[in-house]
């Protein structure tokens, strides 16, 4: 059954706000989150973590910790495996170190013990002995020749000769003569900026409780957006089999993208393994920061060239992303993103991945695109204010549409970018006044959105109920979402479906929870099980009448005579043909497993109303609109909430969030009181206007909606807080002292 | 360390437990009582998903050492609701989608059940500066503060 012949624009239950099925388990208190649970001679695990941000281990001395008071397993990196796949290596690495400490706070041994306390005395008993070398945690100081390098031999073939080791890709992405647009240019903007690493914040931190036999056969249950990526990845790092290893995925106390790897996991199985003992890690806060995913730091030029009446005649941006200690593409995805809301004849966009003495870069949210999106609609920005240009009319006269050559090489389909600008500006908000040290800003931002591998099982209960089984961790409502696709599909109530996350070991492959996929892809899963099912149940009432299966068809959630000649018959509900099911075949369900293709790329736009105080450079957020095009909205609730989020998410990377490195190498704020997320003090309430324009890769013309909100805050604050002070800003977070500094010159 | 027996009252019922000196109310809930609905977020009484009441006053259980409770009432989120009825914060953070992954909101609504026992007819600012210590990451608190007032003013029979 094709999609695009079978587009739904019409809907019962799809565009409504039910209520969500974990809802009074998550307001009770009764939900089970990584860390929640607990099994019979438990141990408590705790990771030793290297003082240092680059060191040469020379030995571990653990017999100390091994004749410890209630100590039954001490690790190392020995203990796990080395995979010979570099990923798989990398991930094992730094999981525990082997001959190097690459950044401070990367895990060195562990314990476990029969309490916390017993654990985490024991870890003050292993004796390693460290060499201190050099480190370097500043991207642009990573990428000079003589460097220290934080690992060798790990630079991608395109990588020219001469520039540091620690430059381990570079991607190039654009179309068209960049000196020629210029040439055409009235006014050209050239500036670097610089913004800080920020982490995800999740307020869970991670957790698992873990048990491996030496028969290779475990369990894991865990806080984790993936739990087939936790069973990839701990079957390579402990030298077991895939189908051995059952992994649960447990309520997610949030993620955003910092819950796509597995830190603790393969720590917990190997202690497991050697005290023969069920094994439970929680990190502290403190581990958090330290050792798990913070987003790159960069550091970045735009130029950007401009006619007198605002058209974009060329855009070029060099992107610099530091990853953390191992090589990782992120700088891909913002070299992609950053012009991705512009038609434009002549663009070029060069990035560079680097290597630094930090934790691992993992995904946060539209990961490396709300940087590169941040400067160029920086320089964007300043252009408009130099040639006294609306904002939002540049953005109309340039905006990509449909049939536009995207500047990362495929032609726009179908996108929402151009009535999510009109949207705001008819906006009330784009015509209010403004006060003094007050200043307006907007941004657009755009994310690719992501598809990929999904199976899901519907199947038809006798009371004519439906049970849904997605593999995929519900991080903001999905199963509400996914419940409500598959009774839209079946023509049944919302409340006679429950949809049920997998384990490992009941449902086929299921790429993670990420890149904005689940509701686009669970969602067009599960419909076409749907569909799988009806055509099932028009099989079995066919049979039932004793006609040909071409003469019934499925009509508002029963199945009736197609025509005349199928003689005179009563429409058979679902529940009237699941209830007979033993009696003309069996149980019936669908299933649908799909690499799933045509997600549908995101936009939206994002106004803002800053006022600074100029004494202390404080910037207050006064009033915030999100504009968002989310193809169809399932459940607005959940939809609206996405935007808030990240809109807020992005608050705090533009205003506040920050990691600090001292000058020896150690991060010198992990903890929420430095590390600071907006708390709800520092906040207006946040409006969101959602825009459908349908997705033509859907069958309900759904979009990906998680990753787009975070992108547009940095560069709107950034205009909005430049507009205000009379100052250009180029660097992230603009926190008081940063501001105050340059608004004093 | 020796363990110390302390007897208070948790959610109205005399409980009885035995904790090292140096243990928190917290690990006490979650590790002896099995009272997982106070969550651990940063240990450090920042982040406010430990939030529980202590004679009536919110507190981090994080940073309340378990004998300190000798003779206290404690209240949990698993004491909030009556029975299969939900309190109306409970309630109406459902239906007003309060909530995303659901982490922060057992401190959120022990907290916010708090504030309106002390001023009923609260104004969005006097919520966001109540709701300061308790961390969401996920909602952007918009539909939070939104929720409490719904639900305040259904309390107030408004």
């Amino acid at each position: 059954m094709g999609l695009d012949n079978s587009a739904k624009r019409d809907f019962k239950i799809v565009g409504t706000r039910v209520g969500r099925p974990d809802g009074i388990d998550k307001v009770t208190g009764k939900a089970t989150y990584g860390a929640d649970i607990s099994a019979p001679g438990m141990l408590f695990g705790r990771i030793l973590r290297s003082p240092h941000a680059h060191a040469r281990i020379v030995s571990i001395d653990t017999s100390e910790a091994e004749k410890a008071e209630g100590v039954k397993a001490v690790v190392t990196g020995a203990d796990l495996a080395m995979p010979e796949d570099e990923y798989f290596a990398d991930v094992s690495v730094n999981c525990l170190a082997r001959d190097k400490a690459l950044y401070d706070g990367h895990a060195v041994a562990a314990v476990a013990a029969t309490s916390k306390a017993a654990a985490k005395a024991a870890i003050r008993l292993i004796r390693v002995e460290y060499e201190v070398l050099p480190h370097v945690t500043d991207v642009d100081e990573a990428m000079k020749p003589d460097a220290p390098i934080v690992q060798e031999g790990r630079a991608l073939e395109n990588v020219p000769a001469g520039m540091s080791q620690n430059v381990t890709s570079h991607f190039e992405f654009g179309h068209g003569d960049l000196d020629a647009g210029f040439a055409k240019a009235d006014k050209i903007v050239e500036r670097s900026f610089k913004t800080a690493a920020t982490h995800q914040g999740y307020i869970e931190p991670q957790a698992c409780l873990a048990t491996l036999g030496g028969d290779g056969r475990g369990e894991v249950w865990c806080c984790t957006q993936g739990q087939y990526m936790v069973r990839t990845k701990c079957a390579h790092v402990l030298g077991i089999e895939a189908s051995q290893l059952k992994v649960t995925s447990s309520e997610i106390g949030g993620g955003f993208g910092g819950k796509t790897s597995t830190f603790i996991e393969p720590v917990a199985l190997a202690l497991s393994r050697k005290s023969g003992k069920p094994v439970k890690i929680v990190m502290t806060r403190d581990e958090v920061l330290r050792a798990t995913g913070p987003t790159i730091s960069t550091s970045m030029d735009v130029k950007i060239g401009m006619t007198n009446d605002g058209r974009i005649t060329a855009g070029k941006a060099v992107l610099r992303y530091q990853g953390g200690a191992y090589p990782n593409g992120t700088v891909e995805f913002g070299a992609q993103a950053a012009f991705a809301a512009y038609d434009l004849d002549a663009v070029q966009t060069l990035g560079w991945n680097v290597m630094t003495n930090r934790p691992k870069e993992i995904p946060y949210r539209a990961p490396g695109a709300p940087t590169a999106i941040y400067a160029v609609e920086s320089v964007v920005d300043e252009l408009c204010q130099e040639l006294s240009l609306d904002p939002l009319d540049v953005r109309l006269m340039n905006a990509a549409r449909k049939g536009t050559l995207s500047a990362y090489g495929p032609t726009f389909n179908e996108i929402g970018l151009v009535a999510t600008l009109e949207a705001a500006k008819d906006h009330p908000h784009y015509k209010a006044p403004l006060g003094e040290n007050q200043g307006r800003g907007l941004s657009c931002g755009f994310w690719f959105n992501f598809g990929g591998n999904t199976c899901v099982s519907l199947n038809l209960n006798d009371d004519g109920t439906v049970g849904v089984v997605e593999g995929n961790p519900d991080i903001g409502g999905s199963r509400a979402s996914i419940s409500m696709m598959a009774a839209e599909e079946l023509g049944v109530p919302y409340d006679k479906v429950r949809t049920v996350i997998a384990d490992t070991s009941a449902l086929g492959f299921n790429d993670i929870t990420d890149g904005s996929r689940v509701t686009f892809a669970v969602g067009l899963a599960t419909i076409e099980a749907a569909r799988a099912a009806i055509k099932e149940m028009c099989r079995r009432a066919a049979k039932i009448w004793d006609v040909d299966e071409d003469a019934v068809r499925w009509e508002d959630g029963a199945v009736v005579p197609a025509g005349p000649n199928a003689g005179k018959h009563d429409p058979m509900t679902l529940a009237e043909i699941a209830a007979v099911a033993g009696s003309t075949g069996g149980p019936i369900a669908g299933h649908h497993e799909v690499n799933a293709d045509g997600a549908g790329v995101s936009f939206g736009v994002h106004l803002v109303d800053t006022e600074v105080d100029p004494e202390t450079g404080y910037t207050k957020i006064l009033r915030y609109t999100v504009f968002q095009d989310a193809g169809k909205a399932v459940h607005p609730d959940y939809v609206e909430g996405q935007m808030q989020g990240g809109a807020v998410q992005g608050i705090g990377w533009a205003l506040n969030e920050e990691y600090i490195y001292g000058e020896d190498g150690r991060l010198q704020n992990p903890g929420f009181l430095d590390y600071r997320v907006p708390v709800a003090s520092d906040l207006p309430n946040i409006e969101t206007v959602i825009l459908e324009i349908p997705n033509p890769g859907h069958p309900y013309g759904v979009r990906g909606v998680g990753e787009t909100p975070i992108v547009p805050p940095l560069a709107a604050i950034s205009n909005a807080v430049s507009r205000a002070a009379g100052v250009r800003m180029a660097e992230l977070p603009m926190s008081p002292p940063r501001l105050l500094k340059a608004m004093q010159g | 360390m020796k363990n110390i027996q302390v007897e208070t009252t948790i959610n109205g019922d005399a409980t009885e437990f035995l904790c090292a000196p140096d243990e928190s109310l917290l690990d006490v809930l979650r590790d002896r009582l099995g009272l997982t609905g106070a969550k651990e977020g940063c240990g450090t009484g920042d982040c406010g998903a430990c939030s529980v009441t202590l004679n009536g006053e919110v507190v981090c259980s994080c940073l309340v050492l378990g004998v300190e409770t000798q003779g206290a009432e404690i209240g949990t989120i698993e004491g909030m609701a009556n029975g299969e009825t939900l309190h109306p914060l409970q309630r109406v953070f459902i239906e007003e989608a309060a909530l995303q992954c659901g982490i922060c909101t057992p401190g959120i609504l022990v907290a916010a059940k708090s504030l309106l026992e002390k001023n009923p007819d609260p104004t969005d600012t006097e919520i966001r500066y109540w709701l300061a210590g308790n961390l969401c990451r996920c909602t952007g608190y918009d539909k939070i503060i939104k929720a409490v007032q719904v639900a305040a003013a259904e309390m107030r029979g408004a």
